[in-house]
């Protein structure tokens, strides 16, 4: 029987292991904007036209 | 001539200079055309239209953006929503974005710069379908210095990384421009700075409630399930103490919304609607302590933390609404940001709040007049449609006052101050009574009166009962002072007005009918008299509908009205240039125009003249070598769907038509209102006078009006409708915003206001006897404190379900959506 100390602490360190990552990205802002990526993904990519010396470094 | 010469246009952006060579045609011949709508807009063309690629446009602006976007690719625009650019008729000057290049107010849309490169953040109003999400986000095939652009949808703006050597912010500004997409400057952005850690902030304090609530939902399980006695203690002690780890957060970071706000109000004297949430909290928070460490039994922390969460996810769906409209604006976000100031000479930009009594400045085309001043030079033509409603605009000669609101149309102007910005006309009339009427919405809504008076009584109760039974039995007393607190706390009631409220709140918003707050809704029910304004929201501001009776026209004569009208630019002569549509243009030689009577001039040897009806007719008469051949009729069109509107409104309300405009559209007006229930002719003060009235004699007002000129009424109701055509560029401080599809439903509104009432009513009744049935057995000191805790969370649940599944009900019944009001 005692071994559900152990399960419930595990149990319990996974579960603040999820908040703790939902709550670094909510700070990062990640639930910011949750419509626009929605329809971004959706958008063709244009072939680029010309070079774009500043585009490459991002 | 001029007109021809203007449409071939070199332009370039970036790179090698092109010219579009297009041809351009005059639309209509003769008067039955189809309509032909504009490729880039959307609007009807109905003056001269402008043809790129075979695609019709309906002024140079709309064309000359298509132009860009065709040179770069970018006509995908078009591809992914029809029509999805904002009409360019009245585009503003660039010039005005040159108020960027000062480093104080470039700092406010810079968020962040170095050595290379620079971000900045624009609030781009027109922002409102995927097809602005494309164009925007591929900014960078526009200008080289652009890295990247990326779009918050929701929040309608624009975070643009650029490089800092090569591109000024004010060169963004005006790119944004001229694809369409004016960035939004004003005073506003000068005082704020918002990044939107407010939201995240609740989003995380929702997170943690509802993980700790959870949680501790599970550690109590065995106690309700064993009823209290369950055989491993040592398991039951460990349940106890890891909920009482669990609820710590939530007491103490995940409710300080609640503790601040009610701390607040209770500073200043009153109640507020947290109170009672803070007050439930902090006492099953400290009960459960007290059960824990001195009776060793299980608290109540499950329960404590399911009020904490299921509030914070109620308003966290009430915030969301409300994003999507801003209704804090204030007169400032309608006066421009710059202002260009001539001194020695010299033009220079300077913000409008710096303007000193003396100073000269310049207005241009389309500009708005930020304060009261004298016309030095210049030929004013004001339109002060926002301040009267009076589509026409007003000639001004030197040395006249010209008011602050007024847009000019034409020319460029010289102008020298003679009030401030914040004391003038407008700023009068927008502060008038502004003030109190949002300080008594925070206190007469029935939910906190009610609620209020509610928790007041079980307070009052349960500390009757616990003096009760410390003599009779003071075993029975703790629980009797504790026990009613839990089944009888107030966020069931609560929880009912909030529900209900933001799902209508959402429901409305989806058929183009935006709330200020939940009070509306309250409000909208008491509303008793409905006044209506005419330009804009019963007529549209732009079109006028002509009539012509007499002589049938033929082609000559048909060409010499045409070509003297085409020398005015009065709207009566563009109308009638619109109606006659195309043909030869003749010179006229000795053109006069009569302030106040009409035009005339010679073509070849005819003498043709437009006059005012000489006797009592109501019209303008068209006379060719001084015999009369017709009169035209001018009547405003009237928006589709009012005839039905006020059909089904008079048998129900008084309704009123208050109009700033000469009482010309009568006829009309008479079909829609009571011949005695019109008044014309009047100034934005006595529409807000005649509410008073109104008000005086105990009616509750609903103004149904646009935005600024009405403000003052709309201040002065007790529910200000906004009309207005695009809700994200103009949202001043009414109650409620509705778009102009969305007036047909002003009936529904209310309807749907008093059903929504109706829900909280009942679902009030439900809580109430809950609450009651509770507190019998509760103030015996018969209940157990954990059988108030199962009973709590399960009537909040059933409140929740009724409310919102009893408002979508009523939403689909009575609304119906307008298309575009919502990207979802």
């Amino acid at each position: 029987m005692s071994v559900i100390f152990l399960l419930i602490g595990c149990s319990l360190l996974l579960a603040i292991i999820f908040l703790f990552i939902f709550i670094r990205s909510a700070k990062r802002g990640q639930f910011d904007d949750d419509y626009t990526p929605s329809v971004r993904i959706l958008f063709d990519d244009v072939p680029p036209r010309k070079s774009n010396h500043l585009k490459s470094k991002h | 001539m001029v007109q021809i010469s203007r449409k071939y246009d070199i332009y370039h952006l970036q790179g090698p200079p092109q010219v579009l060579t297009f041809v351009s045609f005059m639309a209509r011949q003769g008067e039955t055309t189809t309509r032909l709508t504009c490729y880039h807009c959307g609007e009807d063309c109905t003056e001269e239209v402008y043809y790129v690629d075979e695609k019709p446009f309906c002024c140079f602006g709309c064309k000359t953006v298509y132009g860009i976007l065709a040179d770069n690719d970018l006509c995908a625009y078009y591809e992914l929503e029809s029509a999805p650019g904002k009409n360019r008729r009245d585009a503003v000057e660039t010039s005005k974005y040159e108020i960027l290049d000062r480093p104080d107010i470039r700092a406010r849309f810079v968020t962040f710069e170095d050595a290379r490169q620079m971000h900045m953040r624009f609030y781009l109003p027109h922002m409102h379908c995927s097809s602005c999400i494309w164009l925007l986000e591929n900014l960078h095939t526009l200008h080289p210095a652009v890295a990247q652009a990326r779009v918050d949808f929701r929040r309608k703006e624009i975070t643009i990384i650029a490089a800092r050597e090569e591109i000024s912010v004010r060169e963004v500004a005006s790119l944004l421009d001229t694809i369409g997409y004016e960035p939004y400057l004003s005073l506003q952005d000068m005082e704020k700075k918002d990044d939107g850690s407010v939201n995240r902030g609740r989003l995380i304090r929702m997170a943690v409630a509802g993980f700790c609530f959870g949680n501790i939902m599970l550690f109590s399980a065995p106690e309700y399930l064993a009823g209290g006695a369950m055989g491993e203690t040592s398991l039951r002690l460990l349940f106890q103490y890891l909920s009482l780890l669990f609820s710590l957060p939530v007491f103490f970071y995940c409710a300080d919304e609640f503790y601040i706000s009610s701390w607040k109000s209770l500073r200043k004297g009153f109640l507020h609607i947290d109170v009672p949430i803070a007050l439930a909290i902090i006492i099953t928070f400290v009960r459960s302590l007290y059960t824990v460490f001195v009776e060793g039994s299980g608290g109540y922390f499950d329960s404590m933390s399911g009020i904490v969460f299921f509030m914070l996810l109620g308003r966290y769906f009430q915030d969301r609404t409300y994003k999507m409209v801003s209704f804090t604006r204030d007169y400032k976000s309608y006066f421009p940001l710059s202002a260009t100031k001539l001194e020695d000479g010299k033009e220079e930009a300077v913000a409008v709040t710096e303007l000193q009594k003396g100073d000269t400045y310049i207005v241009r085309n389309n500009e708005l007049i930020p304060a009261d001043s004298i016309l030095i030079r210049g030929q004013a033509r004001i339109d002060y449609s926002f301040v009267t409603g009076e589509a026409e605009p007003v000639e001004k000669s030197i040395g006249e006052l010209i008011y602050a609101g007024g847009r000019q149309r034409g020319s460029h102007l010289e102008l020298r101050v003679i009030k401030e910005v914040s004391q003038s006309y407008l700023t009068q009339l927008w502060n008038q009574s502004g003030n109190r009427q949002k300080q008594d919405e925070e206190s007469r809504t029935m939910v906190q009166l009610l609620s209020k008076h509610f928790s007041l009584i079980v307070l009052i109760l349960s500390v009757m009962a616990f003096i009760f039974w410390l003599f009779m039995d003071p075993s029975r007393s703790l629980d009797a002072l504790v026990t009613p607190m839990i089944i009888a706390c107030p966020c069931a009631l609560l929880l009912s007005a909030t529900f209900t409220n933001g799902n209508a709140i959402a429901r409305l918003g989806k058929a183009g009918l935006y709330l200020r707050n939940a009070g509306v809704i309250e409000k909208l029910t008491r509303v008793s008299v409905i006044v209506f304004d005419k330009t804009g929201t019963i007529t549209p501001s732009r079109h006028t509908r002509i009539e012509y009776e007499g002589t049938p026209l033929q082609s000559e004569e048909r060409s010499l009205l045409s070509s003297l009208v085409h020398e005015s630019s009065h709207p009566y002569s563009r109308a009638i240039a619109t109606w006659c549509g195309t043909g030869k243009l003749q010179p006229v030689r000795h053109f006069r125009e009569i302030a106040g009577s009409g035009i005339e001039g010679e073509i070849g040897h005819t003498k043709v003249r437009l006059m005012r009806a000489p006797d009592e007719r109501q019209g303008t008469v068209f006379l060719v070598n001084g015999e009369e051949l017709g009169m035209f009729r001018f009547s405003a069109e009237v928006y589709p769907g009012m005839f039905a509107l006020t059909g089904r409104l008079r048998r129900e309300y008084p309704i009123y038509l208050l109009s700033g405009d000469s009482d010309r559209d009568k006829p009309v007006m008479d079909q829609l209102f009571d011949g005695n229930h019109q008044r014309y002719y009047c100034q934005p003060e006595d529409k807000r006078r005649f509410i008073e009235e109104l008000q005086k004699s105990g009616e509750v007002v609903m103004m149904v009006g646009d935005g600024l000129n009405d403000a003052g009424a709309l201040m002065q109701s007790d529910v200000g409708v906004a009309v207005t055509d695009d809700i994200h560029s103009f949202t001043p401080a009414s109650d409620l915003i509705m778009e102009v599809q969305g007036i047909g439903q002003t009936d529904r509104l209310l309807r749907y206001a008093a059903a929504a009432r109706k829900v909280i009513i009942w679902s009030f009744v439900i809580s109430l006897i809950y609450n009651v049935a509770g507190l019998w057995f509760a103030l015996q000191g018969l209940l157990q404190p954990v059988i108030a805790a199962i009973l709590m969370p399960l009537s909040t649940i059933t409140i929740v379900l009724f409310t919102t599944g009893l408002t979508s009900l009523f939403s689909r019944r009575l609304l119906r959506p307008v298309a575009g009001s919502d990207p979802e």
